[in-house]
């Protein structure tokens, strides 16, 4: 019998609770936390991002638990999130503050400030590094320090300079439009329950904790057809953001009284969309609109894709499922559908029972209409 | 970095918020209270909506009983009553009399509850109209209008073409006269036994963020029509080969030695009460 | 006459876009037919005022774009109106502006009082259940709970229609669009409401099928004595079925009276060229 036998379940669940240990441990290897923070960037980046839960050290302990699977990892961040209670929330960021690392535009050559590529694997030949295989510590620590001395020729400005929005020079050029300051109060998503239509606040967050892969198919459906956003990337940005709190006790909200919690490191997106709009006098005309995406950590193709849904949203459109709200905002959570999906493993025995009496109750009724 | 778990899993403010949307559910019978699902350490789909229910409602003097299909040892039921003790310490039972909570999976326990009792119903899909309309939003205006007749031309049309209705587990049903209800996949044996349930029924559906309920003495009807009336899965001729009950939810089997099929009491923690009792009477009358 | 209408509508109103000064002030002329150069805004139905009185069929002729079909969706409360009040004679609610009733209350209004034929079957009916699960759709929704009750509804219906039954369990999708039309008709039928409106319900259909449909549409008035608005513009349809005519221009009503006398004696302009144009 298959395996909800009368007694022994419990018994079942601490074997292949052992069992699924045991192959974590077999190999005989140890991998240290410190060793996924400093060489998977990509892998703590990505389950962060999901989990929506910004701490490189507690991703690389799921990712080491999970063994590497990213949707046990994500899931385990979840669920510890679940027990930290909400004390705080942070003053809302401006993004033109941020520590630059990496910037650049497909819309303009030349930006001001400049293009500046920082480290990104866009341009590099996707060929297995073979030498990786026998990677000696000794030569990283030599090719470090070449490295390092390469940098000591290159000339420092003598101040930190913010980098402008790209998006800044248009908005003088009067090709978007200028908004009022908005400051309602964004919802939060993980307090209350999603609810149709979506606010831009519910929408942008349940976007940047999707699945990666969710999202990035999407926005790629959009953009080949099943969709009408087709975007020029107008800045992607990726650097490290101040995080301030107000004091809690403190209500008269003066600057000074802010608390410095930290850095996080994110990709930022904007996306311009060129619509169509009527002016005063009742005629057509272009405009640009922009996408929004923005995410934990570095990653670069979920925060584009963000943006492209980001903007599908923003025009429902019943013809194209990635303009449909409840299509793209319900079914993006890696948590939920790979939760729903991996259920179907589940014991289902009674309710095939039902289905089988439904079936041959119909089959009999039939037979008897015949006779 | 190391952090110690709250009683209950829960910190007290989600558990208090948990709370409030079931103080709403009970208020509205039948009704959907959207609620801030947490994520759970067990998987969405797998009974995190029950479980968000238990673990709020739990106090350390409570007795819990857990099953998944009937079955108090199926493994996801293990692995939940494994969950809730951990973070609580309360105690566990199998025996469905003993339990102040019980949360189950597609089954009612075939022994009638009390008003001393809480069910608790894991909720894969909580909305009865979806197979009709996928749209949330729409659904929402469905109920708010009492606007069901989709769900009842859905069973005209299988009347029209089977003959009858053809429904399996999940047969709608509804609440205090006003709202439409997914009794959950509870087999169509089991929707009777809410009609005016001793002991509060509450449904909780984790990913899809719903919590609802039926209040004890609430009247529950299964949508049928008046001359086509709801029937139940039909175990006519066969009983459990354990134990001998008839009138209950059966098992079907394949017995691998005679190739035939046998049955079984689907309600585990039932089967095994009924043996009891038949060993003690034999018992009691060889001494005698 | 001093009967009491059994519907009566007053100052209906519908328009898209929200107006500017220009189009306010009726002295600057800035809308053009029913358009307002200055702002957009379109103006569907302007001013609207008829009374539908019991067993009668009113007709509404107009050229496409003229208002006629979205004033019978504010009727029917598929699109929402501007402005107006319309009233139902149902005892005990005579007075009641239907327009400012909840969803709910329209919605049993639409179950119990109304019948909806639309031009496009696709509209009126689920093109993917059972011809006889649209009828009873109808009923169930209106609080039928009987099956034999509402398949004896149904099948009588579509004999009327002309629906061979041994075809009322195929859906609507694999039936030709007069037979389609027919199924329409059978279920705006279905729960004998007291008005019954007709959008444009021949366009489209071939010319015998159309006498068809039309006879079809007399035969019921005839015998159920049901309040009808047809809208149609064609007017050979409207002589053929109509009592009393309004003609519709730029969401107005420029012309009404006895069809025949329409027809015979036309006054307004628009209306001469439009009965020339039919002999």
């Amino acid at each position: 019998m298959g395996y909800v036998p009368v007694k022994g379940g419990t018994q079942a669940i601490d074997a292949s609770i052992k069992r699924v240990k045991f192959e974590r441990l077999k190999g005989q290897a140890i991998l240290e936390i410190e060793t996924i923070l400093s060489t998977m960037r990509a892998l703590v980046d990505q389950v962060m991002s999901e989990s929506s839960l910004y701490s490189p050290q507690l991703a690389a302990l799921a990712i080491k638990q999970a063994e590497g699977s990213m949707e046990e990892a994500v899931f385990l961040m979840r669920a510890h999130r679940s027990t930290l209670p909400r004390l705080y929330y942070s003053e809302s960021v401006e993004t033109d503050a941020m520590f630059v690392e990496r910037r650049i535009s497909a819309s303009f050559k030349d930006i001001p400030g400049g293009q500046l590529l920082g480290a990104t694997y866009d341009y590099t030949h996707r060929l297995l590094d073979f030498n990786l295989i026998n990677e000696k510590k000794a030569d990283n620590t030599q090719w470090l320090q070449s490295y390092a001395e390469e940098l000591q020729e290159v000339k420092v400005e003598e101040t930190v300079e913010r980098y402008p929005k790209v998006v800044e020079y248009l908005r003088k050029e009067g090709l978007f439009e200028q908004y009022e300051m908005d400051n309602t109060e964004p919802e939060d998503i993980t307090k209350q329950n999603l609810e149709f239509p979506a606010s831009r606040s519910a929408r942008l967050q349940v976007l940047t904790r999707g699945q990666t892969g969710a999202l990035t198919s999407l926005a790629y459906a959009s953009l080949r057809g099943y969709g009408e956003v087709h975007p020029t990337v107008g800045e992607v940005r990726v650097g490290s953001l101040p995080i301030y709190v107000k004091h809690p006790n403190e209500e008269d909200g003066s600057e000074d009284e802010e608390f410095y919690i930290g850095d996080i490191q994110v990709t930022e997106v904007e996306s311009f969309v060129p619509v169509h709009v009527k002016n005063e006098n009742n005629e057509e005309e272009l405009e640009f609109e922009i996408g929004y995406g923005i995410c934990y950590g570095q990653n670069e193709t979920k925060t584009i894709a963000m943006s492209i849904l980001d903007q599908c949203l923003e025009h429902l459109n019943d013809e194209f499922p990635t303009h449909d709200e409840e299509f793209v905002l319900l079914h993006i959570d890696s948590v939920e559908s790979s939760g729903f999906i991996s259920h179907l493993k589940l014991p289902h025995y009674v309710t095939f029972q039902s289905k089988l009496d439904s079936i041959r109750q119909v089959k009999k009724g039939v037979q008897v209409n015949e006779s | 970095m190391k952090a110690n778990t709250h009683f209950a899993f829960f910190d007290e403010g989600s558990k208090k918020e948990i709370r409030r949307a079931t103080l709403k559910a009970v208020a509205i019978p039948g009704y959907q209270v959207p609620f801030a699902s947490r994520e759970m350490p067990i998987a969405r789909g797998w009974g995190t909506g029950g479980l968000q229910l238990t673990l709020s409602l739990i106090g350390q003097t409570d007795v819990l009983k857990v099953i998944d299909q009937g079955s108090d040892e199926s493994v996801n039921a293990v692995s939940i009553k494994k969950l809730v003790q951990d973070t609580t310490g309360v105690q566990l039972t199998e025996c469905t009399e003993e339990a102040d909570i019980i949360q189950s999976r597609h089954r009612i326990p075939e022994c009638s509850l009390t008003k001393e009792q809480i069910l608790v119903l894991q909720v894969p899909i909580p909305e009865p109209l979806r197979a009709i309309e996928e749209r949330e939003y729409m659904t929402k205006r469905m109920h708010a209008e009492d606007d069901y007749s989709g769900a009842w031309l859905m069973l005209f049309e299988q009347i029209m073409k089977f003959g009858k209705t053809a429904t399996t587990a999940d047969h709608p049903v509804s609440v205090h006269d006003r709202y439409v209800m997914a009794p959950s996949p509870i087999p169509r044996f089991d929707n009777p036994k809410m009609d005016h349930s001793e002991a509060l029924i509450l449904l909780g559906a984790g990913r899809e963020k719903k919590i609802y309920a039926v209040p004890p003495y609430t009247s529950v009807k299964s949508l049928a029509f008046e001359d086509y009336p709801f029937t139940v899965e039909s175990f006519e001729g066969a009983h459990c080969h354990l134990c001998g009950a008839v009138d209950v939810f059966l098992d079907e089997l394949i017995d691998h030695e005679k190739g035939a099929t046998i049955y079984q009491c689907n309600d585990s923690a039932y089967c095994i009460e009924q043996l009891n009792k038949q060993e003690k009477v034999e018992v009691e009358s060889t001494y005698a | 006459m001093h009967e009491t209408p059994i519907l009566r509508v007053e100052n209906l109103c519908k328009q898209y876009g929200t107006g500017c000064q220009e189009c306010q002030d009726k002295e600057r002329n800035s809308v053009e037919k029913n358009y307002c150069k200055s702002c957009g805004t379109v103006f569907a139905v302007r001013d609207i005022s008829l009374d539908l009185y019991r067993g009668e069929i009113l007709g509404i002729v107009g050229e496409s774009g003229s208002g006629k079909s979205t004033m019978m969706q504010c009727l029917y409360f598929d699109t929402d109106i501007t402005s107006g009040a319309a009233y139902i004679n149902r005892p005990g609610k005579e007075n009641e502006n239907v327009f400012e009733l909840s969803s709910q209350q329209k919605r049993m209004i639409r179950n119990h009082d109304y019948g909806m034929v639309y031009q496009n079957p696709v509209h009126g009916l689920k093109m993917n259940f059972s011809s006889i699960g649209n009828i009873a759709e109808k009923l169930i929704a209106a609080g039928n709970r009987n099956v034999s009750d509402m398949e004896a509804t149904g099948k009588r219906l579509l004999t009327n229609v002309h629906i061979p039954l041994h075809r009322m369990k195929e859906e609507p999708e694999k039936f030709s669009g007069g037979m389609q039309q027919r199924v329409q008709i059978a279920k705006a039928l279905s729960n004998n409401p007291p008005i019954l409106f007709l959008d444009e319900v021949t366009t489209g259909l071939d010319l015998s099928v159309q006498a068809n449909v039309l006879d079809l549409i007399k035969k019921i008035q005839r015998e159920l004595q049901i309040s009808m608005i047809v809208v149609s513009h064609d007017l050979a349809v409207i002589r053929m079925l109509a009592d009393r005519t309004i003609v519709m221009l730029n969401g107005e009503i420029i012309e009404e009276g006895l069809t025949d006398q329409v027809l015979e004696d036309p006054q307004h302009a628009y209306t001469q060229q439009l009965v020339y144009s039919l002999l």
